[in-house]
């Protein structure tokens, strides 16, 4: 784990910034919103050497220069299907049955 | 007290005009009109341009497939002599993945001829996975701004699926936490990189959908031999339902019913850190729908050209649980594994078709691409995660962000019809708010409010008395 803890110049990395402090938030905000800061993410290459939480700048694919601490190194994407639903399982089942012996009710007619 | 949110919006009328390239105050005729058409016109674009441009886009000229065992299964839960034919355009077959391509086909290829470097779209929804496609084609740079993130850095798997995508496809995706400040960012990045605004309501954006209206006019007439009598569409911001309409009507489908349908969100608010990510949707819904319907002017360009009030008959709303069920049945009973926020359209069609009559015809104009994230399942284990119950029951118990339930029969799916003159009268309430106080519209107002609402101007005067009495 401590390749991913430090990146190096020229990783792929992610950077966090705070891009609106609450007090210079839109003032037309639920409170629990409103209380918190606006979070940034934005992902780079670094340009210097950084661990994890420490500042460091990024130049992103458009080229930009974004600065902010270091949120992770080489970040992948870990959202998939899960287990299936049991609510949803017995719908195919259901309504096969049911097109079959509508369709044998309605011969010629469907 | 003057934030630096107020600060960077205050410019974002200078912004946003070099951003879009196009100069809007050229329409502005009052306070409170403007000349629509001669907005929707200013690109230039005939209808056949835009589908030239589309076919060298690779988008567009996607199948309509008749649904015969959905329709079946609708007939059987139908009155006798009822259960309309039910259609789709299966616009997963996009490149990237939806009917959205079409609108980020013309936008990007306005930013191309007209020199920009890159393009700039606020959007946490398949928009962007068109915007960037088209812009890896186009050798353009591109910014993909997303509300993405409660303050907890936890994203509903639809929304990380869809940057998932945008990344793939060589775009910069700024992720945020939630708040309508995104729009501030991206207007804060227009400033910084001069890149073109590829916005989802600019007349660019809309007018791209109008081909999705003209290829089932010209698809139905082929298959059944007249033009559909309905066309449903999933609605948000309210683009997809008035580009269709266009198109329809350009087609010459002018007794089409428009029919636009979302996922009844009611109770979440929008901009909560809370209920961000107990809404179990990311589109498609009233959170979306109603209030750019009843206020369109609150998008990124100065007038909108998503207005759908112009254009739709009927406005359905379903549950979140019966657009899981639908969405399952049509992999189940159709073959066509689908995105379920795209689906909402489908889940009003079974209602609606199941009341009309055999010889109607009804096209569900959309699906989405699905996958990993961006799947029914994933979305209902995830809502799980986050202590929403899931159970199955009647579907009228469903409560957003607390309960979603699954119906357990096909005839329980009920969509519900939402009052579309209680909008009109809000939207008209909205347009003279928006003007300055004191200000008394004229005839030509009344004129503009009543095409805008598609209704009469002795309408809107009865509608401006009524708010002059309630205030009095």
């Amino acid at each position: 784990m401590t390749e991913t803890s430090t990146a190096r110049p020229g990783d792929w990395v992610e950077v966090e910034c705070v891009l609106l402090e609450p007090a210079d938030r839109s003032t037309n905000l639920p409170p629990e919103t409103a209380e918190k800061p606006l979070m940034m993410w934005v992902k780079g290459f670094a340009e210097g050497q950084a661990a994890l939480g420490e500042p460091v700048t990024v130049e992103t694919m458009t080229g930009r220069k974004v600065s902010g601490r270091l949120s992770a190194v080489n970040p992948g994407y870990f959202h998939t299907f899960g287990e299936p639903i049991p609510e949803l399982q017995h719908i195919g089942k259901d309504l096969r049955a049911r097109l079959k012996a509508y369709r044998a009710s309605h011969e010629g007619g469907a | 007290m003057a934030t630096k949110f107020d600060a960077i919006m205050a410019r974002r009328g200078e912004i946003m005009r070099q951003a879009l390239g196009m100069d809007y105050s050229q329409f502005e005729q009052s306070p409170v009109a403007f000349d629509y058409e001669g907005m929707m016109s200013a690109h230039g674009y005939s209808l056949q341009d835009i589908v030239d441009i589309q076919t060298k886009a690779g988008v567009g000229n996607t199948p309509l497939l008749e649904l015969h065992n959905l329709t079946d299964l609708v007939r059987s839960v139908s009155e006798p002599g009822k259960g309309a034919r039910i259609f789709v355009k299966d616009e997963a077959a996009n490149l990237a993945g939806a009917f959205k391509d079409r609108r980020a086909s013309v936008s990007i290829h306005v930013a191309k001829e007209k020199g920009y470097e890159g393009v700039i779209a606020a959007t946490s929804g398949n928009y962007g996975a068109a915007v960037a496609s088209q812009a890896a084609r186009n050798g353009l740079k591109c910014i993909i701004c997303q509300e993405t993130y409660d303050s907890r850095k936890v994203g509903q798997p639809e929304i990380v699926e869809k940057a998932r995508i945008c990344e793939a496809f060589g775009a910069e995706v700024v992720q945020m936490t939630v708040g309508p400040e995104l729009f501030f960012h991206m207007v804060e990045l227009l400033d910084q990189t001069g890149y073109f605004a590829a916005s989802l309501y600019s007349s660019f954006g809309v007018s791209g959908i109008e081909t999705l209206g003209l290829e089932i006019a010209r698809e139905m007439t082929e298959l059944t031999g007249a033009p559909p009598t309905h066309v449903i569409c999933t609605h948000a911001g309210g683009g997809n339902t008035t580009g269709t309409a266009r198109g329809l009507k350009r087609a010459g489908a002018t007794d089409t019913q428009i029919v636009s349908a979302s996922v009844d969100l009611s109770g979440l608010h929008m901009a909560s850190d809370n209920d961000f990510n107990r809404k179990s949707f990311t589109t498609g819904h009233t959170g979306f729908g109603v209030p750019f319907a009843t206020w369109p002017d609150r998008a990124d360009v100065p007038r909108n050209a998503a207005r759908p009030l112009r254009y739709i008959d009927r406005y359905l709303t379903v549950t979140q649980g019966e657009v899981f069920y639908v969405t399952e049945a049509l992999v189940k009973l159709e073959g066509l594994e689908r995105g379920p926020a795209g689906n909402t359209a489908m889940t009003a069609a079974v209602s609606l078709a199941r009341d009309l009559p055999r010889e109607a015809t009804v096209v569900v104009q959309e699906t989405e691409y699905t996958g990993a994230g961006k799947h029914h399942w994933a979305q209902l284990n995830f809502a799980k995660q986050m202590g929403v119950e899931v159970r199955a029951g009647d579907p009228r118990d469903n409560v957003p962000g607390t309960v979603i339930v699954i119906p357990e029969r096909l005839e329980q799916i009920q969509a519900q019809d939402f009052d579309v003159d209680r909008m009109r009268r809000s939207y008209v309430r909205n347009a003279l708010k928006n003007a300055p106080e004191g200000y008394q519209p004229s005839d030509d107002d009344v004129a503009f409010l009543a095409a805008d609402t598609n209704t009469t101007p002795e309408a809107v005067t009865a509608m401006i008395g009524e708010l002059a009495a309630k205030e009095a």
